[in-house]
Formats: structure tokens, C-alpha cells, sequence
């Protein structure tokens, strides 16, 4: 075990719930997607520090591939909220 | 000595990331909030770097703080005016919800210490070293991404396509900015060509270096969002159909070439040794037209005017969505 991993893991955990609970505090839907990000960026960064192997060696390539998928997958969905958040915004002010 | 700095350094890097998380979700203030979380997303950018992710800490600087941040910034714009949000109805006291997040964090916290400290991780680097010579590339990301793993990349590309398709079923896309003053337009003038040759030098890294079809496609997307800002309301989509098919493009060219394969009695997707480095190319192009078209697309946030007359294209009108 790497203090890397203790170090960049345990602040994933953390970012992850940081984000869970502003997502189910807040209530503009804006701010619940932005924390459902950070609710992610968390779980991405416990994943990629277990991937360390130390300053010498080069990580694991295999949860990179995944990151890097989820990533893309998290800006889609993020950016299907948005436009699902603006369309019940519209049906609101009719 | 040089130890105790690095570790220094992590401690004071996670600090600033927990801090900015915790800063972007906590203040009441939106837009705030969203500049916060770009600020985020380039820490993080950092983190990836740091981590020995190239590959990430490039995707995350193009999408996650920049395409991530100017889609938030856009839809800033939609919500009512500046008044401040009002916390969720929630059927149990918030109190209660703020300890259940520390228990689990407790809990995920304690089981990931306890598996560091005792798993015997399998590492996946040595099978990918001893495989990579047939896979048509030599870096590493790459090659899990375009072959070995090639069902999940086809799999995110449909997902990225889906998206599109529910934001142009909801609404038509927002009205354009007005153009742009004489300092903005040269700028857009200066950066859009840089950002269009850096794409195409980071879809062509992607062989040997960090880099492909997702970091290019951001940059090509971030291309479209500067020429929108500066006035230009399609943000240089192309018209009618060719739309369309430049956002199933990604998807389908993957697909047809995994589906030539089985023509020639191989498996899905299981290029031949010598022909895969170009078709990895062939795929990795369609797909970063195809993300850059997507992520585009989802900065307009819905459909151009032109979507529907390209459909029905005998009617000749134009629609009403202006």
C-alpha cells in the first residue's frame, strides 16, 4: 500500500459524499447536477489512485480506459439534465 | 526527505480538492457554485497528472472543466433570476441526512483501508504490455480503449448519441449570442484554427502518446462553443443531413468495421494485427467529429433550425423554430 493510495482514495470517498449529500440537500436542480458531478469526480479519483503504482512505474492503463469512458458518459448525462431541466423550467412559466 | 515532500504535496493537493468540492456544492450562490466547479474540474486535471493519468488529466481539462463548465455556465443563464434556491422539501430533517453521508463515507473509507491493506491486487499492465504489440498502437490507454476493451468505447459512443437525441427531442436550441465585439472576434479568429490543428494533433498522438478521439473531440467542441460566443449561432455545425450523419458517425463506422470482421470469419471487432493501426485511426476519426458534433449540439441545447426541414426536405420551408 502507497501513501498515494490512502491519501487519494480516502478524498474520493470524501468528494463523493460531499456531493451525495449537497445532492440531496439542495433544491434548484442546477446545483443537484453540479453535485451529482462532484459526486462522481469522487468515485473516478478512488478508481485512478488504486491504479498508482508509484512514481517509477506506470499505472494501470485498464481504469484509465474506464475513467475516461466515464468521463464522457458523466458530461452526456450531465448535459441531458440540463437540457431535461430547462424543457420542466419552460412548462413551469406556462 | 524528497518523501516526506511528495507527500506533503498530495496532502496539500487533496486539501484543495475536498476544499473547492466542498466550496462548489455548498455556496447558495449558483454561478458562483459553477465557477467553483471549474476551478474543480482543473485541480482535478492536476490530481490526473499527478496520478501518472496523461490521458485524463487531458480529457478533464477539455470536458470536464471546459465543456462541463461552459454547458453549466449556459444553463445559468435559463435559470430565474438571481434569487436564491430554495432547499429541498425534504421528508427527513437535514441533520439526519448530513450524519447518514458521514456514516457511509465512514464506512466506504474503512472498507477501502481495509482492502489496500490486505488485497492482493491483480494487475491488468503486464497482460496489456504482453498484447500491445497486436493491438495497432503502442500507448497503452489507447489500446484498451479501441481494442482490447473495443465493446465499451462502441458502447460510450451510443451513449453520447442517445444523450443527443433526447436534448434535441426536448427543445429547439437557444437563440444565439449577439456578435461579438472587435477583441472577442479576434481572438475567436486566433484560437479556432489553434484548437482545429490541436485536435487533429492529439487524434494522431493518440497511437503512441496520451491523447485520441475524446481529448480531440473536446477541443473540437471547445472550438464550436468559442465560435458561438463570438456571434456565429450554429457554431459551425454542418447543415441538414450532414448533421446527422456526422453524429452517427462515430457509432457507425465502429460498427462497420466490427461487423466487416465477421465477413472475414474473424470475431466481433477483432481487427487483424496489420490493418489495425488504420482502422483504430479510421474509428478514432469518425468518433472525434462525431463527439465534437455531440458535445456541440448539447451547447446549443437542442435542435438547430434546420433539423426538422432536413428531415421533410420536399416541403422546402423552413420551420417555425427560429
Amino acid at each position: 500500500m502507497l501513501a498515494e493510495h490512502l491519501i487519494y482514495g480516502l478524498s474520493g470517498v470524501g468528494l463523493f459524499a460531499i456531493g451525495l449529500r449537497a445532492a440531496l440537500l439542495h433544491g434548484s436542480l442546477l446545483a443537484k447536477i453540479l453535485a451529482i458531478n462532484v459526486c462522481g469526480a469522487g468515485v473516478f479519483l478512488t478508481i485512478v489512485a488504486l491504479a498508482y503504482q508509484g512514481l517509477t512505474v506506470p499505472a494501470d492503463p485498464v481504469p484509465h480506459a474506464l475513467v475516461l469512458t466515464g468521463i464522457v458518459v458523466a458530461v452526456s448525462a450531465t448535459a441531458l439534465a440540463l437540457a431535461l431541466g430547462r424543457r420542466l423550467q419552460e412548462m413551469q412559466d406556462e | 526527505m524528497t518523501e516526506t515532500l511528495w507527500i506533503l504535496f498530495d496532502l496539500l493537493l487533496a486539501a484543495m480538492l475536498l476544499g473547492l468540492g466542498a466550496a462548489a456544492v455548498g455556496t447558495r450562490d449558483l454561478k458562483r457554485g459553477v465557477v467553483l466547479f471549474i476551478v474543480f474540474g482543473l485541480f482535478m486535471a492536476l490530481v490526473w497528472a499527478r496520478l501518472r493519468a496523461p490521458d485524463l488529466a487531458l480529457a478533464e481539462a477539455a470536458i470536464g472543466a471546459g465543456i462541463a463548465g461552459a454547458l453549466l455556465l449556459a444553463a445559468l443563464r435559463d435559470e430565474p433570476a438571481a434569487e436564491v434556491p430554495a432547499p429541498a422539501r425534504l421528508a427527513v430533517p437535514g441533520w439526519l441526512l448530513t450524519l447518514f453521508t458521514i456514516g457511509l463515507a465512514v464506512v466506504v473509507g474503512w472498507a477501502l483501508i481495509d482492502a489496500l491493506a490486505t488485497a492482493q491486487p491483480q494487475r491488468l499492465l503486464p497482460l496489456v504490455s504482453a498484447e500491445i504489440a497486436s493491438s495497432g498502437v503502442s500507448h497503452p490507454v489507447t489500446a484498451v480503449l479501441l481494442n482490447f476493451r473495443a465493446y465499451d468505447t462502441l458502447l460510450e459512443l451510443a451513449v453520447v448519441l442517445t444523450a443527443v437525441y433526447g436534448i434535441v427531442a426536448l427543445a429547439p436550441a437557444r437563440p444565439g449570442f449577439r456578435p461579438a465585439g472587435p477583441v472577442l472576434e479576434g481572438l475567436v479568429g486566433w484560437l479556432v484554427p489553434l484548437l482545429i490543428v490541436t485536435a487533429a494533433y492529439l487524434l494522431w498522438a493518440g497511437a503512441h502518446a496520451p491523447g485520441g478521439a475524446f481529448q480531440a473531440g473536446a477541443t473540437l467542441a471547445a472550438a464550436a462553443v468559442l465560435l458561438r460566443l463570438g456571434g456565429h449561432p450554429r457554431a459551425a455545425l454542418p447543415p441538414g443531413t450532414w448533421l446527422r450523419l456526422t453524429l452517427v458517425a462515430g457509432v457507425g463506422v465502429f460498427l462497420l468495421v466490427g461487423v466487416a470482421q465477421l465477413a472475414f470469419g474473424r470475431a466481433f471487432l477483432a481487427y487483424p494485427v496489420d490493418l489495425a493501426g488504420g482502422l483504430i485511426l479510421l474509428i478514432e476519426a469518425a468518433a472525434t467529429l462525431a463527439i465534437a458534433a455531440a458535445l456541440a449540439m448539447a451547447y446549443l441545447g437542442g435542435y438547430p433550425s434546420d433539423w426538422h426541414s432536413s428531415a421533410s426536405a420536399k416541403q422546402g420551408g423552413k420551420d417555425d423554430a427560429g
